[in-house]
């Protein structure tokens, strides 16, 4: 909403200052946007006359002037393209230096095909101000040269532009803004009057209202006589500051009472109304041409005004072309309705108008006012184009939009968290337009304003289906009762001042908390701790993804598919973060950083639900480093950061397997699937499909693994028990089994483990090795275990027996031999 | 002192003075005063001499034995002092070979902001709540006094999912408010809860991400005031951004979930960009009283239960906080930008180490 400040002064009696009166509105709940001094950017801009114009001795379209733009440029010589630039009018010249906001550009001097040029002789477009033109600006012929063009054109003046809120609708005007002030002691509001204009005969237009849902009121008279044409000079600088173009007297007129009044009317060419009467009425699929030169096809859920015709009007947003307006009307008919605020909205929403006239029917306008209004607009309209006046029609009734609030006064603090003198909320409230209608020691009854509808609304709630209907009833009538008050509460703080409210510590329940986070908030930031210290950097990668991207990495249902997606790749719920990975490692490939290790720990989506999973991925090659070279990605890393993950998290990891299940984008000879029990899939790790690999790009090995958070169980807060620290030496012996070259590794290490549990606490792998010198198909697994003794050292024979049971456990399990 | 005896000291003196290694110097050693070593074979024939003669002679080869003792002694330290020089020498690197680095990730500043937020509203007995990012429309709109048709649904742009089979429509969450809702079904107050999560709007240019993140914190209690939210937030943004003295302004503005509705201005200065500075405000947060509406949606009676609730944006204040001059490049995953704005995992929230 934009106003100028001596358009506030027609309401308000203030002396405030500029910077008092934005201060005031950003406390009061109007969010001050912008300030411009209007004439600002043509300030610069001086008047010149031009003293002698010839044709430009290298151009035929150029004419080189002589220009009087007052001291210090007396006689400048400029190059001029205009086809009016001649002897002896009155111009806008610009100075070398000067900003010309229509193009742009900084003047500077120079010269122009071989004539020197020292400014530029400007139209108003070029100023920012007016509409295209064919050329330079002629101002009235008495100017005197060298007046700075702002104060010049009278451009002197504030404009201020502020948010309003949705509940608002009342400050949409600069009336209501003004009302606003003067209650935030500002100044006094100057109140409107509205003088009677008696009609003279009946309105030969009349109104019928089949649609009184939608428009429950409606007002109009005809005005004959009257001459329409371009708008008195104040009418036009008014809108115009406000950013309005000056259409006509007539429709000037209604958006003045927009601006000024937040009343939206309308205009007919009563000429043009076909028929006696116009009716309001549901849409019914016809096609109308609305004053923005657009065709719009109404619903029977709009509300139009139709006459014998047909639609004329989309009731409350904008008007049409047929019955527009013009130079030529004679006769018009004005209209001024209330209509429903929330079919205003879905009107607007579905026909894609945006008007001045929505934007206040939707948020609510002051339901006392049409009347007066239109006593006033017919004023205006005789003041400024002639006629007379008939008899008001009109159709429905005033809505009954009476309604009181309650304040108890010890609630300004006990919920507004400050101390009201009781006599300060009746004035503040008084000042508002809240009038008291009852009052007592502890309370006060106000009657609402018929501006305010967002105050002392019908309840409507919408409560939880799980309550019954009689808690619901009681709820609601709770609800009635409070939330008024919670409304009054609003304006006396916000008309108050809510820096007024000193702040307070919450009470203290207990002065260390408790623990924040959800245990399983507490495993997603170890995950994220563990692997950023292994050298991967977080990422955060949107949750949607293109769905043939999510199709190759998992599941892309229907039902996780956006219906309004903001873009074609990001139209499906990702299954996993690991395509985002990928993207992002080619990425950074493409900038030069092909060596990468990347990880998200973010949302996945599956038909079963949302889960959590922490991605890791490595790309590219190890670092190069003296007696290293460079090697490739393997299933090796991206595993070590996924038990990495798992061990931190309380898993014990020695005690789960290894399938090698993954799933297809996976590199089926690569990967593998950490399971604990044969049901419970913790993590997944390996190499990416090379087809996967080559569809994005990569001619290396990319590695990645997923582990999945949710699926963690909480470890066991028992108490530990005390650790065994034995006084005896370990033992380490080392076995090298011959074992068929397709037995998993981890199988020999699990049955070395599991051959004597009392006894051997260690088994690590030391080397695998496949080669010519083995039989074929074999390979030799080096294992090493390390023998704890407990309550006495070992003899030999012993430690015999051990090493006989790992090898028998070994060779039960695996088929293995002892390598001799 | 008798020839023999004086060649003999020549000669293992001339001897140590060739010797160079070790070994050279333990057989002098060995051949001059060992078990049969020439001097102890002097020594030896002491005991066959008369008394005078022994006397004399004794004298003689003791001081010699003192001597080539403490001769060999200390030539027997110049070649281990030598030995362990030629060591070191041997044994010289070019220490300024860059060592292998460990590879250093980084915590994204998101997740780094919502550590400090938690740390910090964790401080004041707030919990952590979770949410679904696919919600219905009635955890997201509906019960948050936000019907269809209300002017304030048409400034979100939501992401819309396919209906779910009863019917209900499913939205990508545009705020985290439903965790609210459903926290105050699921538990009965008093309530202290902060929500961070993704959150979702249709729109995507220099300024807004379809995808990002927010926390909205929800207190219910009996008596909490006005008063109450100011001080929370007061104290919160003030730790946040580590500025005691931070200014804090409250606006009166609008959310159909809250009565009264506040936007939070922070001091800053446009022109450096610092934060606490200069004579300008910046929008941080929206907060206002918890409506009696959405008490009631959720079966609470706002005649005995009343409280506060507030919504901020994450990378907004992550932005701010670290002076990160693009909302786009959060998600970008730059591995330069990562490595410039990611924090050390080692160096997590902890408000006794400063957050």
């Amino acid at each position: 909403m934009k106003f100028t400040l001596s358009w506030l002064h027609d309401h308000l009696e203030t002396s405030a200052t500029l910077e008092e009166i934005c201060a005031a509105l950003n406390r009061i709940g109007l969010e001050v946007e912008g300030v411009e001094q209007r004439g600002a950017a043509v300030a610069p801009f001086l008047t010149a006359r031009i003293l002698s114009a010839v044709q430009h001795p290298n151009a035929d379209r150029l004419r080189v002037c002589r220009v009087d733009a007052g001291p210090g440029f007396n006689d400048v010589q400029v190059v001029c393209g205009a086809p009016n630039a001649r002897e002896g009018i009155a111009v806008i010249f610009a100075p070398p230096g000067t900003h010309v906001p229509g193009l742009d550009i900084t003047i500077k001097e120079g010269k122009i095909r071989g004539e020197a040029s020292g400014g530029m002789l400007c139209s108003l477009r070029e100023l920012g101000l007016g509409a295209e033109s064919d050329g330079i600006a002629e101002l009235p012929e008495d100017t005197f040269p060298g007046q700075s063009y702002a104060d010049f054109a009278g451009l002197d003046d504030t404009i201020i532009e502020i948010a309003i809120t949705p509940n608002r609708g009342d400050a949409l005007a600069v009336h209501g803004i003004a009302r606003d002030l003067a209650a935030a002691g500002l100044g006094k509001l100057k109140p409107f009057l509205a003088d009677t204009v008696d009609g003279t005969f009946p309105s030969p237009i009349k109104w019928a209202d089949t649609y009184t849902e939608a428009c429950p009121w409606v007002l109009g008279r005809t005005i004959r006589g009257v001459k329409n044409g371009p708008s008195p000079q104040w009418l036009r600088d008014k809108l115009e500051a406000v950013g309005l173009r000056s259409i006509s007297t007539l429709v000037d007129i209604t958006n003045l009472f927009t601006i000024d009044l937040g009343r939206p009317l309308h205009v007919f060419d009563a000429a043009r109304i076909k028929g006696d009467t116009l009716t309001v009425c549901r849409g019914g699929k016809e096609t109308m041409r609305a004053l923005d030169g657009k065709d719009y096809i109404v619903t029977s859920e709009d509300c139009v005004i139709a006459d014998g015709a047909g639609v004329q009007s989309i009731a409350g947003i904008m008007g049409g072309e047929a019955t527009e307006v013009t130079d030529a009307t004679t006769d018009v008919f004005v209209e001024c309705a209330l209509f429903d605020p929330i079919r205003i909205a879905l009107t607007g929403r579905r026909l894609g108008i945006n008007s001045d006239a929505r934007y206040r029917f939707e948020r609510g306008v002051d339901q006392a006012m049409p009347v007066t209004a239109l006593e006033a607009a017919t004023r205006m309209i005789m003041d400024l184009c002639g006629g007379e006046a008939s008899d008001v029609v009109s159709a429905g009734t005033q809505p009954h939009w009476q309604r009181t609030a309650k304040l108890r006064f010890k609630r300004v603090a006990s919920f507004g968290g400050l101390n009201v003198p009781a006599e300060d909320c009746v004035t503040i409230l008084g000042h508002l337009g809240f009038e008291t209608k009852t009052r007592d020691e502890h309370s006060v009854t106000v009657d609402v304003p018929s501006w305010r509808n967002d105050v002392a609304q019908p309840v409507v709630l919408d409560p939880s289906a799980d309550l019954s209907a009689e808690r619901c009833m009681e709820l609601e009538n709770v609800v009635a009762r409070i939330e008024p008050e919670c409304d009054l509460i609003e304006e006396i703080l916000r008309i108050k001042g809510l820096n007024q409210v000193p702040p307070v510590p919450l009470p203290v329940r207990s002065v260390v908390p408790g623990v924040a986070l959800t245990p399983g908030r507490t495993r997603l930031a170890r995950a994220r701790r563990v692997l950023t210290a292994r050298g991967l950097m977080e990422t955060v990668g949107f949750s949607f993804i293109a769905y043939d991207e999510a199709k190759k990495f998992g599941e892309a249902p229907e039902t996780l598919r956006l219906l309004n997606p903001i873009a074609a790749d990001l139209d499906q719920m990702r299954p996993t973060p690991v395509p985002n990975l990928l993207a992002a490692a080619r990425r950074n490939a493409a900038r030069g950083w092909p060596d990468l290790a990347l990880f998200e720990i973010g949302a996945a989506f599956t038909p079963e639900g949302q889960t959590t999973i922490a991605a890791g991925l490595r790309a590219g090659r190890t670092p190069r480093q003296p007696g290293l070279s460079a090697a490739p990605m393997t299933f090796a890393a991206a595993k070590a950061d996924a038990l990495d993950v798992l061990t931190s998290l309380g898993v014990p990891v020695e005690a789960l397997t290894v399938t090698v299940d993954a799933p297809g984008y996976y590199h089926p000879g690569r990967s593998g699937v950490l399971r604990q029990g044969p049901k419970n899939v913790l993590a997944m790790f390996g190499e990416l499909h090379p087809s996967v690999l080559q569809e994005a790009g990569f001619d290396a090995p990319v590695v990645v693994c997923e582990v999945f958070l949710d699926r963690i169980p909480e470890p066991k807060r028992r108490k530990k028990s005390a650790p065994k620290l034995s006084p005896f030496q370990p033992v380490r012996r080392d076995f090298a089994f011959l074992v068929a070259h397709d037995v998993p590794a981890e199988a020999v290490l699990r049955a070395a483990r599991g051959a004597e549990r009392n006894l051997i606490t260690g088994v690590s792998l030391f080397d695998i090795y496949e080669g010519d010198k083995l039989p074929e198909g074999q390979k030799s697994v080096g294992i090493e275990i390390i023998i704890q003794p407990n309550d006495t050292s070992l003899t030999d024979a012993q430690l015999e027996t051990v090493s006989d049971k790992v090898v028998a456990a070994v060779a039960k399990a695996t088929g293995a031999a002892l390598r001799s | 002192m008798s020839d023999d005896v004086d060649t003999l000291r020549q000669e293992c003196l001339a001897a140590l003075a060739d010797a160079t290694d070790q070994r050279a110097w333990d057989a002098i050693r060995v051949s001059f005063l060992g078990k049969s070593g020439r001097l102890t074979g002097l020594l030896k024939q002491l005991g066959r001499m008369d008394a005078e003669e022994r006397k004399v002679r004794g004298a003689q080869l003791n001081r010699l034995r003192d001597e080539l003792t403490r001769a060999i002694d200390d030539r027997g330290r110049e070649i281990e002092t030598a030995a362990l020089d030629a060591r070191l020498a041997a044994e010289r690197v070019d220490v300024s070979v860059p060592v292998v680095e460990m590879p250093r990730g980084g915590i994204h500043p998101v997740s780094q902001a919502v550590e400090e937020i938690t740390a910090i509203f964790g401080a004041m007995g707030f919990t952590v709540a979770e949410g679904p990012d696919i919600e219905t429309d009635w955890h997201n709109f509906s019960a948050l006094n936000t019907p269809e048709h209300h002017a304030a649904r048409t400034d979100h742009d939501t992401f819309y999912l396919p209906p779910e089979g009863d019917g209900s429509n499913r939205v990508l969450r545009t705020q985290t408010s439903g965790v609210q809702i459903r926290t105050m079904l699921g538990q009965k107050p008093p309530i202290r809860i902060i929500a961070p999560g993704r959150t979702y709007r249709a729109d995507h240019d220099a300024t807004h991400s379809p995808m990002f993140h927010q926390c909205e914190g929800l207190v219910i209690d009996q008596g909490i005031t006005l008063g109450h939210l100011k001080g929370t937030l007061i104290e919160f943004l003030r730790v946040f951004f580590g500025k005691p003295d931070l200014p804090v302004r409250f606006r009166a503005s609008y959310f159909p979930f809250t009565e009264p509705s506040m936007e939070v201005d922070i001091g800053w200065s446009r022109k450096t960009g610092e934060i606490g500075g200069g004579e300008d405000w910046l929008e941080v947060l929206g907060s206002g009283m918890v409506h009696p509406r959405v008490l009631a949606n959720c079966g609470l009676n706002p005649e005995e239960w009343q409280g506060f609730a507030f919504g901020m944006g994450i990378e907004r204040l992550s932005m701010l906080k670290n002076g990160i001059p693009d909302l786009r490049s959060f998600y970008e995953s730059d591995v330069r930008w990562l490595t410039h704005y990611g924090t050390d995992p080692l160096a997590p929230a902890l408000l006794h180490e400063g957050v």
